[in-house]
């Protein structure tokens, strides 16, 4: 099943990988399937909006590009809004959220701050809202780096655990039944072809088995250089030692420095490509000064094209 | 130049955004630092394999590690646990064994020592502290870890002693059983929300928690002030590294604003991955490589080169935009070196750009040496 044909699908991975871009390019891969996407940022990060030449302030749903929606998850209003469904009282909501008693339970309190969050973009990949809101195809999420990201992942399940009864009991249970169901939700990450990101990729994919049993659907294998030079160009290369102008000199050692990062990527993609068990996917690194909206739509068609 | 920011200083915290090369720099300022004959640690909580392999830290990564390096100095290593330290500060500030085992097998403490932001980046502040009062080294260089909102672990000792003093806890980890009982009756409109809203087991699980922690109270926040007081001396300095990549600038940036406005010592920013300045385009150096190397290879030389320079203008129109934004803090430039730093070796020469070197003699000429002296 194509990650794309989900409900809700969670984009991880280490920090600086590219996160935010695939995020966004899976946006736009699944609008050209004619869906209705909904990309969920969390805290105030701005990215998105920068991507898109947008702004997401206060918690609207608002129209990036045909199709395509975004939102941003701010924790703090996210816990209030799920207060005052829950106590299908405003008053009631407004005097708890207010409490500082409250504030530090609730601070204190491990990982709801990840299950309300979870719970948030749950409700977004419903076909029947429970809170007011348009509906959607498919959320995708441009979660928090690797840790935390199995962190808000896990929190359903710890909660349904934790607490024995009540009504986070029951909402944990059924946010948790569909973050395992593997026809709802799906995990992407994201990773560069070196070594740190590679390991992290690797124990990501672990952990996700052994603490959740969960899987991940695929690895997107992020800014990879081509394969431009061969070995044999670069003993040609090595060869020209010290002959021609300056520049040119120059330009031979940038040619073979991009020889060696191009073997060593190779060398870490193959290492992943032995340790997971996830459908590899790779995008060029896009060596233009920054990243319009042409090369998101260009990710985008490689990535509809591989899921 | 870094060598001017540590003057007096005894300990140096790199932060900054992942993926900027932050652990590499930290070891390469340790390593300098060590060859000028200091005693320098440096702590880390990730590092790559085989960096982590050059430093000793494979084996006996928890415990301070010399490596093995001839220097004037010594280069001392270690791997924070910050699961560990935790658990040594509740062992340390536990009254009895009872209360300590209570805590140490809560569901609340286990979550909360593993996962929790912040807890890993203040865990790394406590150890800091520890080797800082036990004084055994001239330096202490910390490489933090690189959560997306990079300075979280700033908040987390203020955090814990704000909660510490939060009514809350003194409720719930008063004297006798008074905050369960008020949570218990449901007493008040609020705690009867509340108890809607989250389902009384889990307020009681976190009251165990807090009740058992209660004892521990004092002893926290003693330690979280002191804490503070080390990060804000003026023995202590900050360093932001970050990469040329314009996400990783932003944080930098925002990184820089927040340790002002927190009035901690912040001696300036390191770039480190910086694609040099490419020389003076010749007039016709197409034709020249294609000449060299023939038509194709040529072709695709002079390819990989256009992109280099156009990397490494747009490098240097990031750099002039972060220089603009923090006006007047300095910044060091560390170049791509061609390979991953992995090993001793690329630390040096990540060195002869972290420290400069008075350039007294032009090139061709010797230059005086100290060491004949």
């Amino acid at each position: 099943m194509s990650p794309l044909d989900k409900r809700l699908l969670l984009v991880t991975g280490k920090g600086g990988v590219g996160k935010t871009t695939v995020a966004a390019a899976l946006g736009l891969a699944a609008t050209r399937r004619g869906k209705r996407v909904i990309l969920c940022e969390l805290g105030e990060q701005e990215r998105l909006t920068a991507l898109f030449g947008s702004t997401l302030a206060d918690e609207t749903e608002r129209e990036l590009a045909p199709g395509l929606f975004g939102v941003t998850v701010d924790p703090d209003r996210t816990k209030e809004e799920w207060l005052r469904y829950q106590l299908k009282s405003d008053t009631l909501a407004g005097l708890l959220g207010g409490s500082r008693v409250f504030q530090y339970l609730t601070a204190a309190a491990p990982g709801l701050t990840e299950l309300v969050s979870m719970g948030k973009v749950w409700d977004l990949a419903q076909l029947e809202r429970r809170t007011e809101g348009a509906v959607y195809d498919l959320a995708i999420v441009d979660a928090p780096a690797t840790g935390h990201g199995l962190a808000m992942l896990s929190a359903p399940s710890t909660y349904a655990g934790v607490a024995r009864v009540g009504p986070i009991r029951r909402q944990a249970e059924i946010i948790d039944a569909f973050v395992r169901d593997r026809d709802s939700t799906g995990v992407l990450a994201v990773t560069l072809p070196e070594e740190i990101p590679v390991n992290e990729t690797i124990d990501l994919e672990a952990r996700l088995r052994d603490e959740l049993a969960m899987r991940l659907d695929a690895v997107v294998v992020n800014a990879v250089h081509p394969q431009r030079f061969t070995a044999a160009d670069a003993r040609r290369l090595e060869g020209i030692d010290g002959r021609g102008s300056d520049e040119a000199r120059a330009a031979v050692r940038s040619a073979l420095s991009e020889e060696r990062l191009a073997r060593a990527e190779r060398s870490q993609a193959a290492r992943l490509r032995r340790a997971s068990r996830a459908k590899l996917l790779t995008l060029p690194f896009v060596v233009e000064p920054e990243l319009g909206l042409e090369e998101l739509e260009r990710l985008a068609r490689i990535l509809e094209r591989r899921l | 130049m870094i060598e001017r920011w540590l003057e007096g200083k005894d300990v140096c915290i790199c932060a900054g955004p992942g993926g900027v090369g932050k652990t590499s720099t930290a070891a390469a300022v340790a390593l300098g630092m060590a060859g000028r004959g200091a005693k320098v640690a440096v702590l880390t909580i990730d590092p790559a394999r085989r960096l982590a392999h050059a430093l000793g830290l494979d084996e006996l990564g928890h415990e301070a590690h010399l490596v093995d390096v001839p220097v004037k100095g010594e280069l001392w290593a270690m791997m924070l646990d910050p699961k560990r330290t935790f658990d040594q500060l509740v062992e340390q500030h536990a009254p009895d064994e009872r209360t300590r085992d209570a805590v140490l097998s809560n569901r609340i403490y286990l979550e909360l020592s593993n996962a929790v932001a912040g807890s890993q980046e203040y865990m790394a502040m406590e150890k800091l502290h520890q080797l800082h009062s036990e004084g055994e080294y001239d330096l202490l260089v910390l490489d933090t870890p690189p959560t997306r909102h990079a300075l979280d672990f700033l908040d987390a000792p203020r955090k814990l002693a704000a909660f510490i003093d939060s009514p809350s806890l003194q409720l719930l980890a008063g004297p006798g059983t008074l905050g369960l009982k008020l949570l218990g009756r449901g007493s008040g409109v609020l705690f009867g929300a509340m108890k809607r809203a989250t389902g009384v087991d889990l307020l009681a699980d976190l009251s165990d928690f807090f009740r058992s922690f209660g004892g521990m109270v004092e002893g926290f926040r003693e330690r979280a002030h002191e804490v503070n007081t080390l990060l804000a001396d003026e023995r202590s300095t900050f360093v932001v590294v970050t990469s040329p990549r314009e996400d990783s600038l932003d944080e930098a940036a925002f990184f820089h604003d927040r340790l002002r406005d927190a009035e901690l010592p912040f001696a300036g920013v390191i770039a480190n991955r910086v694609r040099k300045p490419a020389p003076e385009h010749e007039a016709d150096v197409a034709g020249e490589v294609e000449e060299l190397l023939g038509a194709e290879l040529g072709r695709k030389v002079v390819r990989t080169w256009d992109e280099e320079r156009a990397l490494a203008a747009r490098d240097r129109a990031a750099l002039r935009r972060l220089r603009k934004r923090l006006d007047g803090v300095p910044l060091i430039e560390v170049p791509r070196l061609d390979e991953d730093v992995h090993d001793l070796d690329g630390l040096a020469r990540m060195n002869e750009h972290l420290f400069r070197r008075a350039r007294s003699s032009p090139p061709g000429r010797p230059s005086p040496s100290r060491r004949t002296g």
